[in-house]
């Protein structure tokens, strides 16, 4: 469950942003976090929903991206997609493969009301 | 702010064009923060109107000056903020900084992933036996982290090497602050040594620990060969994130229907440049090849201040 403490520094984020930005709440927070970031997603959503009351993102809209997999074959010299770590390059089938995509976890951006 | 206009409003009563009505006060406006009676008298249109401002001395607008350095006509300045931030952000500077501190007193440190019950104290526990007998006098020293109890630290103390338990309540990792506050109350600038040993112990856990950076040389995983030989592919991120795989207790491979090969295979899979020992801390299997391993990834030694002379009576 380190979707918690990710949870929590999401939050820790949001009120750095509005102490620097001033403002009081937070309408729709957009993350990312794509599908070899080691998060899941449905987790996230659910520890920030658990911590949100009384806070600045109390009943804020949260939209979580999920870039796909993107994985550098080192023996066809190409790009794939893959949906998890450990999974086969698709043209060779090889497992040469390091991820280049879908590794991020961020903030994107932030709707906020004064 | 106004919903129709988009303006933000500076708490007076303003009315625009199309639609009249009183704007809330707010005193995080930027009209409210720009306030300036004077050129408001002199630019009566542009004051109702928050998104530019007007320089005092030139007359120039800028409509670039306000949160969001761009004007948008129907939206407020502070009202969408892009971050594009990592959320471990915060965790990986305070791990740059551990590193930075770790290098400075010549630390070399390892952080030690595994399932519960993988053997990472025991192995540990003999590895510090091991170095005192083939590198006398490097200083090891052991982060141990658990979500309860001193049992690990009490064990790694046993050995004579110094310890701290770090007990993470709830939590599943140790974090790059935890490590720092523990280092500093662990590491003592005056042993003298230009170069030491760091074992960080994280939980037993091997997804939550993965993610965190602690600022460690290398993260080494730690798979028995009582567990399955499938788990590199179950929990893919904690054999990605390692440098090292050390396949622990294989002194009872000759009991046990576990396939090494095969468990090697699936690591690479999700990590192929991952390198592999096979230890028993029981038997001391494999302790040669797995001191040269850390042997080489030692930091260089540091400088030490010179010794305060001892004055001869």
């Amino acid at each position: 469950m380190h979707e918690a403490s990710l949870a929590g520094g999401i939050l820790q984020l949001v009120e750095r942003t509005a102490e620097r930005e001033r403002f009081a709440r937070v309408t729709h927070l957009r993350l990312e976090a794509g599908q070899l970031a080691g998060v899941e997603s449905r987790a996230l959503r659910f520890a920030l929903e658990a911590i949100a009351p009384g806070t600045l993102l109390d009943g804020a809209r949260i939209d979580i991206d999920e870039p796909p997999g993107e994985a550098w074959c080192m023996d066809c010299s190409v790009t794939v997609q893959i949906a998890q770590r450990g999974d086969a390059c698709p043209h060779c089938g090889g497992y040469r493969l390091q991820p280049t995509g879908g590794t991020e976890l961020k903030v994107i951006d932030m709707q906020v009301e004064d | 702010m106004c919903v129709v206009c988009g303006c933000a409003g500076d708490g007076s009563q303003v009315s625009i064009e199309g639609h009249g009505h009183a704007h809330p006060a707010n005193p995080y406006s930027p009209a409210a923060r720009r306030a300036k009676p004077a050129s408001r008298a002199a630019e009566p249109v542009l004051a109702d109107h928050a998104h530019v401002s007007v320089d005092p001395a030139s007359g120039d607008l800028h409509f670039g000056a306000g949160a969001a350095k761009v004007s948008v006509p129907g939206m407020s300045q502070a009202r969408a903020i892009r971050l594009e931030t990592d959320i471990l952000g915060e965790n990986d500077r305070i791990a740059a900084q551990n590193r930075r501190h770790f290098a400075a007193h010549g630390v070399t440190a390892f952080n030690f992933v595994s399932s519960p019950g993988s053997g990472k104290t025991t192995l540990l526990c003999a590895t510090i036996e091991a170095l005192k007998g083939r590198a006398p006098g490097l200083p090891v020293s052991v982060i141990e982290g658990d979500q309860q109890t001193a049992f690990d630290a009490d064990r790694i103390r046993a050995t004579g090497a110094p310890a701290i338990q770090v007990n993470t309540g709830k939590g599943c990792h140790l974090d790059a602050p935890m490590v720092a506050e523990a280092f500093a109350r662990l590491h003592r600038h005056d042993h003298g040594a230009a170069r030491s040993l760091l074992f960080i112990e994280n939980v037993g856990n091997l997804v939550c620990p993965a993610m965190w950076d602690l600022g460690e040389a290398a993260k080494v995983a730690i798979l028995s060969v009582t567990e399955g030989e499938d788990k590199p592919l179950k929990y893919p991120d904690m054999f990605a994130a390692s440098r090292l795989m050390l396949v622990n207790k294989v002194d009872l491979l000759p009991y046990l229907k576990f396939d090494v090969e095969r468990c090697i295979d699936f690591a690479r899979r999700v990590n192929p440049d991952i390198e592999v020992i096979r230890v028993s801390a029981t038997t001391g299997e494999g302790m040669d090849e797995w001191l040269a391993w850390i042997a080489a990834r030692m930091q260089p030694a540091v400088a030490q201040p010179a010794a305060q002379p001892v004055r001869a009576s």
